[in-house]
This record gives C-alpha cells, sequence and structure tokens, in this order.
C-alpha cells in the first residue's frame, strides 16, 4: 500500500526528479549482478568477447553502442534467454547474489522469475484480456494469487496504465496503442516481482510520448527494482541511467557513472560514438 | 527464491519427450506401413514372380496371378484423367493466380477446393448413375462418329469403362494439381512478373516466357502429385470402370484397376497366395506413389527455394 | 507493328477466355454433383432414414440409423487416435525441429499424406483385423487416424510457426517452462487455425470409403461394441450404389445427401472460422 502510495506521486513530481542528477555511485557493499568474463556465441560467430560488468542493486544501468555491438545479447544473457535462440551458447559467469546462474544445476526457468525482461516490440498475449495479460506470468507459472482484483490494480497503477484501461480490463491486451501495451507488459513482468528488470529497447517501437512516459516509469521503477535498459539511444540513456557501459563490437569498451560517461569518457572511442563520429 | 530445482525442467524434457515420441510415430508408421505390406505379399512374390507383373491371366481359383490388367488399367486410366485434367487445372490455376480480380478469387478457390471434398464415393454414386448413362447415349456415339476411325474410340457403347473411370479420376484430382500449380504460380516472385509486364508483354507474354519457365519444375511436381493420386484412387473408378480383367486398346471398352481389384476381392480372398497376391498389388501401389511423391515434393520445393533470378 | 500489337492482344484475349472456361469446365461437376445428390436424395430423407435399421433384400423402408451412428463413431475413433499425436508431432516440428531427425519426420508425413487409403486399409487389416481375428470400429478409427495424422500433423507445425516468436518469448521471459509456454500461449494463439485445420481433415475421413472397406466392414444392426464389425455412411452407399435394388440406389442417394452436407457444413464451417479470425485482427 505504502508502494502505490509513493508511486501515485503526481507527473509534476515525477519529471523533477527526473531532472535532478543521477544518484552518486554510493559503492554498493556488492551489485545485484555482476557478469564475468562472459562470452557470447551464434553458431560459429562469437557476439560477446568476455564481458566483465557489475549491475548495482537498485540503479538504472543503461547498455549503450552501435547496433551489432552485443547489447542486445548481453542483456538476454542475463536471464538467460540468449540460449532460447537454437545455435545460441554462453560461456563464463553471470551472479545474481553471487550465484552463478549458468551453474550446471541451476534451472533457467527460475532465473528468468526473478530477473524479468521486457522486449523491443510490445508482445501481449493475443488470445487474452488486459487482466489477464497483468496475471499471465503468475497463471502460467501455476501461481493461484489470492487477492487478483487487487494485484492487477497494483501492477496496472505501478506502470501508471490503470486509469486509462480501468474500465476495459476485458478486452484484448493487443486492442491497446503500442506504447500502452509496452506499459502492460511492463505490468505483466512487475506482477511476478522480479529482482531485476530487463528491458531491451522498450522504447524503439513507440512514439516520443509513449517513450517519455515509459523514461517516467523507469525513473519511478529503480526505487525498488534493479534496471538494466538497452537503448540505441544516448539521450535516453543520459535521461535515466545511473551507470551507462558502452559496448563495441562485441566487448565493454568503457562503464562509469552516465554523467562521467556523458561528459568526460576517458575512452576515445567512447567518446567519439557519443558525439556521434560513429555508429 | 532458490534458483536450484530440477523439477520444472523435468517438465520440459518430459514434454519434448513425448512430443518426440509421437513425431516419430509418423516414421514409424510410415516404415510398418511398408514392411507390413512386404510380409503379406510375400508368399504371392515366391509363387508368381516376375510373372506378377507381366502375367495377363488372373485367375485366384486356378491360383494364376496376373496382374498386367490392373497396372494397364491404372496407368491407361490416369494417363487419361491427366490429359483431361492438367490443361483444366493449368487454366484454373493461371486463373486464380493471375487473372481473376481479386474479388472472385476466394470464392472460386473455395469451390475448387469444395471439389476435392466431395467424397469418392459419391462421385461414384453420380458416375453410376449420371456419368456413364450420360455416355452411354451420348458422349461415346459421339465419339465413335467422329473420332471412330481411332482404335481408341470403337466397340460398343457402354458407359462404365475406361473413359467414365479416366473422367472420374480427371475431376478428382482436378483440385490437386490446380491448388499445388497455385501455390507455385504465387512463389513467383512479383518482381518477375512486374519486370514483364513494364516491358510491354501482355499477360500472355508474361505468362508464358517468365512465369511459367520459372515455375516448370513445380507445376510439373503438381502434375505427378495429382498422378499419384489417380494412381491410388479407388471408390469412384471402381464403381464406373467396370471391373473387367481384359487389355482393350477401345477407351469405351470397361477395364480394372489396381485399387479396385484390391477393394472387390479383398475381403473373398481365401488362402495365402491369393491375400499376398492383393497385398503385393497393394505394395505397388504402396511403392509407387510413394516414389511419385517424394519426386513431386522435390520439385516443388524447388520452386519455393529457387534463388530469385536463378533461373528461368 | 501496329498489326502485331492487335495479334498479340487477340492472343492474349483468346488465353485469358480458355483459362475463364478452364475454371468453369473445372467447376461444372461440381455443380452436376450437388444437384443431382441434392434432387434424387431428398425425397429419400424421411424421419424413418434417420431412426431405423435397413430392411433386409425386398423389403421397402428402413433407414441407415446403424449406419449414421458407425460414421460418428469411426470419426469420434479418428479424431481420438489422430488428433492428440498429430498436434504434438506438430509441436515438435515446430517448436524442437531444428535437426536432421524433424526433416525425417516431416518427410515422412508429406508422403505418408499420398499413400492411397485403399493400402493404409491394408496395412490396418493385417496390423488388427487379421490380429484381433474381427473387422471392428476400432481398426476402422485406426486406419482413419493414419489417414488424418499427417494432415494434422503438418497444419499444426505450419500454424505454430506462424505464432510471432516474440510470444514465446514474452512467456519465457516471464520465467514460465517452455511446456507450459507451447501448451497455453503458442498453441492457444494457433488454435483457430488449427481447429480449421482439423476440420478439413474429419470432413475428408468422414467420407472415406476404401480404407473401412476390410477394417470397419458393414453391419446391418445396430452397434453394440467398439470391437465390432460397424457399419458407415460410405461404405453403406457403395454398398447400395453396386446393388441392383431401386429401393436401395434411393437410399443410397438419400445417405450421399447427408454426407456432403456434414462435408459441406464441416468445409463452410471452417472458412468462417479463418474468416472471423482473419477479421478480429
Amino acid at each position: 500500500m505504502i508502494q502505490s502510495l509513493a508511486l501515485a506521486r503526481t507527473s509534476e513530481a515525477t519529471r523533477e526528479s527526473a531532472r535532478t542528477p543521477a544518484r552518486p555511485s554510493a559503492a554498493p557493499d556488492r551489485p545485484k549482478m555482476r557478469a564475468e568474463a562472459l562470452r557470447a556465441h551464434f553458431g560459429k560467430t562469437e557476439v560477446l568477447k568476455g564481458i566483465t560488468l557489475p549491475v548495482e542493486s537498485t540503479t538504472v544501468t543503461a547498455i549503450i553502442g552501435p547496433s551489432g555491438c552485443g547489447k542486445s545479447t548481453f542483456i538476454r544473457c542475463l536471464n538467460r534467454m540468449h540460449e532460447v535462440v537454437s545455435g545460441a551458447r554462453v560461456a563464463g559467469k553471470v551472479l545474481l547474489d553471487l550465484q552463478d546462474i549458468y551453474a550446471p544445476d541451476v534451472d533457467p526457468v527460475r532465473v528468468r522469475r526473478r530477473v524479468g525482461m521486457v522486449f523491443q516490440k510490445p508482445n501481449p498475449f493475443p488470445t487474452m484480456t488486459i487482466r489477464e495479460n497483468v496475471l499471465a506470468g503468475l497463471k502460467l507459472n501455476g501461481l493461484r494469487p489470492k487477492d487478483t482484483e487487487e494485484l492487477v490494480e497494483r501492477a496496472l497503477r505501478q506502470v501508471a496504465l490503470w486509469d486509462e484501461v480501468k474500465d476495459v480490463l476485458s478486452r484484448s491486451g493487443t486492442s491497446l496503442s503500442g506504447g500502452q501495451q509496452q506499459r502492460l507488459c511492463i505490468a505483466r513482468s512487475l506482477a511476478l516481482e522480479p529482482e531485476v528488470l530487463l528491458m531491451d529497447e522498450p522504447c524503439s517501437a513507440l512514439d516520443p510520448i509513449a517513450t517519455a512516459r515509459v523514461e517516467e516509469l523507469i525513473h519511478e521503477l529503480r526505487e525498488r527494482y534493479t534496471i538494466v535498459i538497452v537503448t540505441h539511444n544516448m539521450q535516453q540513456a543520459a535521461r535515466v541511467a545511473d551507470f551507462t557501459a558502452f559496448f563495441y563490437l562485441g566487448e565493454l569498451v568503457e562503464y562509469d557513472r552516465t554523467d562521467v560517461i556523458f561528459t568526460r569518457p576517458s575512452e576515445k572511442k567512447t567518446e567519439d560514438y557519443i558525439t556521434g563520429r560513429f555508429g | 527464491m532458490a534458483l536450484l530445482g530440477a523439477e520444472v525442467n523435468a517438465g520440459d524434457v518430459l514434454f519434448r519427450g513425448v512430443a518426440a515420441l509421437f513425431a516419430i510415430t509418423i516414421v514409424l508408421v510410415l516404415g510398418a506401413m511398408a514392411i507390413q505390406m512386404w510380409v503379406a505379399a510375400r508368399p504371392s512374390i515366391a509363387h508368381s514372380g516376375w510373372r506378377f507383373i507381366v502375367g495377363r491371366d488372373w485367375d485366384p481359383v486356378r491360383d494364376s496371378f496376373g496382374a498386367l490388367p490392373f497396372i494397364y488399367g491404372t496407368l491407361v486410366s490416369s494417363l487419361l484423367a491427366l490429359g483431361i485434367a492438367v490443361p483444366i487445372s493449368l487454366g484454373v490455376a493461371v486463373f486464380l493466380t493471375e487473372l481473376a480480380p481479386p474479388w472472385l478469387r476466394s470464392p472460386v478457390s473455395f469451390l475448387v477446393e469444395l471439389l476435392a471434398a466431395v467424397p469418392s464415393v459419391i462421385y461414384g454414386l453420380w458416375g453410376i448413375f449420371a456419368l456413364a448413362p450420360f455416355l452411354r447415349n451420348h458422349l461415346e456415339p459421339f465419339l465413335g462418329k467422329t473420332l471412330g476411325f481411332l482404335p481408341l474410340f470403337q466397340g460398343p457403347h457402354q458407359g462404365f469403362g475406361m473413359l467414365a473411370g479416366g473422367i472420374i479420376l480427371a475431376i478428382m484430382i482436378t483440385p490437386t494439381i490446380s491448388s499445388v500449380s497455385r501455390e507455385v504460380l504465387r512463389a513467383v516472385p512479383d518482381s518477375l512478373r512486374e519486370g514483364a509486364l513494364a516491358l510491354g508483354s501482355t499477360r500472355w507474354e508474361a505468362l508464358r516466357h517468365t512465369i511459367l519457365p520459372y515455375a516448370r519444375s513445380g507445376i510439373v511436381g503438381a502434375i505427378i502429385l495429382g498422378l499419384g493420386r489417380a494412381l491410388g484412387e479407388t471408390m469412384a473408378i471402381t464403381m464406373v470402370i467396370g471391373n473387367r480383367t481384359d487389355i482393350s486398346v477401345s477407351l469405351f471398352a470397361p477395364g480394372y484397376t489396381m485399387a479396385s481389384v484390391i477393394a472387390n476381392e479383398f475381403t473373398e480372398a481365401t488362402g495365402d497366395v491369393y491375400l499376398g497376391a492383393l497385398a503385393e498389388i497393394g505394395l505397388l501401389l504402396f511403392a509407387v506413389t510413394l516414389i511419385l511423391n517424394v519426386v513431386a515434393r522435390l520439385l516443388v520445393w524447388r520452386v519455393g527455394r529457387a534463388p530469385e533470378g536463378a533461373r528461368g | 507493328m501496329k498489326e502485331r500489337y492487335s495479334q498479340r492482344k487477340l492472343v492474349d484475349a483468346a488465353v485469358r477466355g480458355l483459362c475463364l472456361l478452364a475454371t468453369g469446365a473445372a467447376l461444372i461437376p461440381l455443380g452436376l454433383v450437388l444437384y443431382y445428390v441434392t434432387s434424387r436424395g431428398i425425397g429419400g430423407l424421411d424421419w424413418a432414414f434417420f431412426t431405423e435399421l435397413p430392411k433386409p433384400v425386398g423389403e421397402a423402408g428402413g433407414g441407415m440409423a446403424n449406419a449414421l451412428l458407425g460414421t460418428l463413431e469411426l470419426v469420434g475413433l479418428a479424431c481420438l487416435f489422430g488428433i492428440p499425436p498429430g498436434v504434438l508431432a506438430g509441436v515438435y516440428l515446430a517448436e524442437f525441429g531444428q535437426h536432421r531427425f524433424a526433416k525425417l519426420v516431416r518427410f515422412s508425413a508429406d508422403v505418408m499424406s499420398g499413400v492411397p487409403s485403399i493400402t493404409i486399409g491394408i496395412f490396418v487389416y493385417t496390423l488388427i483385423v487379421l490380429r484381433t481375428k474381427s473387422f471392428s470400429a476400432y481398426a476402422g478409427g485406426v486406419a482413419l487416424a493414419v489417414l488424418m495424422l499427417p494432415t494434422v500433423t503438418r497444419t499444426t507445425e505450419e500454424l505454430l510457426r506462424l505464432v510471432p516468436e516474440s510470444l514465446r518469448e514474452a512467456a519465457l521471459g516471464l520465467g514460465v517452462p517452455k511446456w507450459r509456454a507451447t501448451l497455453s500461449v503458442v498453441l492457444r494463439t494457433a488454435a483457430p487455425g488449427i481447429a480449421t485445420g482439423i476440420m478439413l481433415a474429419i470432413a475428408r475421413v468422414a467420407g472415406e470409403t476404401a480404407p473401412l472397406l476390410f477394417t470397419a466392414f458393414n453391419n446391418a444392426f445396430w452397434p453394440t461394441g467398439l470391437a465390432q464389425p460397424t457399419a458407415s455412411l460410405p461404405v453403406q452407399i457403395y454398398t447400395y450404389a453396386v446393388s441392383p435394388y431401386d429401393d436401395w440406389h434411393q437410399k443410397a442417394w438419400a445417405a450421399a445427401l447427408v454426407l456432403i452436407g456434414m462435408v459441406l457444413i464441416l468445409n463452410v464451417a471452417a472458412r468462417v472460422l479463418v474468416r472471423h479470425r482473419v477479421r478480429s485482427r
């Protein structure tokens, strides 16, 4: 309840907080996740060439880089979605609360329940209503939540979609606009209460207004969740992220606080990229 | 929540296993079919040897099994059916892909599909009571008068015979040939079509010089699939072909097909050799249709796969 | 130049005309068959046709209630034996089928769909009838199921492939096990299309005669069990059509009308289902 009160702040306040500088890297005791020497392959092509990168708890980490740099592959490795594609392989470690999710006895299904994912294109389930979409993660996992109505409302409020859809909850999820669909998909992930939320270019299929809504949302969500967002839009990274990692050709070129990356990058390549000299 | 725990994965493993089991069932059924037929046919293969295929005498009472009349009847009726059905089917396919206005395409193709949906036995019923009398009273006398100098159109007008069989088969394989040809024509890249039209070709010229050459192997595949269907078709042709083990040049004369003799005699066959002889006919049909299907699918598949501009 | 152009136009028009003619020629038999079946069959449809057993040769009256029931029985068994394996095999091909083994399965299914139905009859005869020493509804159901299997498998596979990859990912990303995602999301999304394919397959086997001749055989009485020889509409139509009795011919036409009605309804319903689905997108 407190949570939803906290989230019911006026959008004015939200925009205010969006302008405040990213939180300092208050050296948390340990990162929520950590990739160690992570390598990923598609068939014979190596798309990630040994990435070591921390993901700090309850912060937003942005992954930027030109297309083909492996940024999408990287976050798909963080919840073992990469291996879903045939011919895809992963080597190295990814620690979630210090436990390697690629250890042989780990069930990828359980990893994905703790590390949720939002995809490039909104993908609500077309055979389900809006309400069913929100509950899909629970239902499909065989969970029978007690108070579904409250759960649906809470999840939809978290993504600021409640007021728009509360009267049409029984309509198909695909009847919504693109931006609404994407927020519905985020709500669907949040209903499972993941610890980490991975967002793979969540705004690339959205118009500017819908993009702004999702960015606001990310800002609010980082109070509770650890978020990793892949984006090809550098302004977006600058707006929403606390930390930014720059990938190039499957390698991590630079990782630092967002303000540092965008104002005083230490690598030449990073500087070239953020000043628009390539990519 | 712990990350460990294999029980969810066990569900996946089980699911995949069950699905794979049913997938392999298909292969096994096909294999079992071949083996069963061969085992059932073995007494006849041992008894008749090559005479089975070249012998003209089919007399179960004297244990004499020559299947040539059936093979002949099957081939002639099927080829006759192809002769009628191929031009019509190609006309339908071209009409539906290249010529018909869009609003007409889906109702017409639905009707053509319905042609395939009518049960074989109903074509047979119609053949007995409508087609055969029409042939006997009108078409055969007409053909006899105009083309009677050909041995093909000589002899008494009976209605039931090779001609009736061929026509019924033609009706039944038209939907097969036309729908596969339509798919093949649709797989022809639009750029080819537009390229030809842009050069000032008429529709027909575009079709003849660019589209058909490109689609040729696929259309041959469609025809072979139609042939496969005609060879194995049973009920309708059994009801109209006359079922007589004679080999006659005339299309008016009754004949017999491989599928028909199985349908007519299988439940009455006594003794291993007789049953084996019928099973051997079934085995031959099985083998021939199997080969035709493999060839046809490879041909059709090639059109879909051909890189743009690679041929034609 | 102009001369030649008009000649080309003429050829083009002639070919168009021929194609139109061919389409007409292809559809004439359909019209004739429907006309004959309706006009000759409608008179034979009375209450007795649907409720009574056939009368012995020479006696007028009677009906085909046992054959109607038998057809429903056989088609039901065929669905039971044919649909679940077919759908699961299709799921395998679409969701796990990247290996050489899947190619073999796909190829077998394609080849199997071209096997003459009469040879399937022989196969099931040697497999079941010879072993159980009796014609039976089971044997007939299996024969029809073998006939359905490749169609159901390939339809399921093709329709599952049309389900966007993003939906699979959405479900897996929610931590849903693959089996659950496949059944509850992927299969459910493709369900209307698969149902259409299955309905067409049912329509096809409902009218099959050849594979039943020596599996389900025939029976002049009420079906008493699935292990008994069982009458069916198509076999009954065949038996009556080749008989010398006018009354039986009349019954054959009536039965043909019922059978074609069933087949048409299934076809049209399948069509409507597809159209409805397209429109709701």
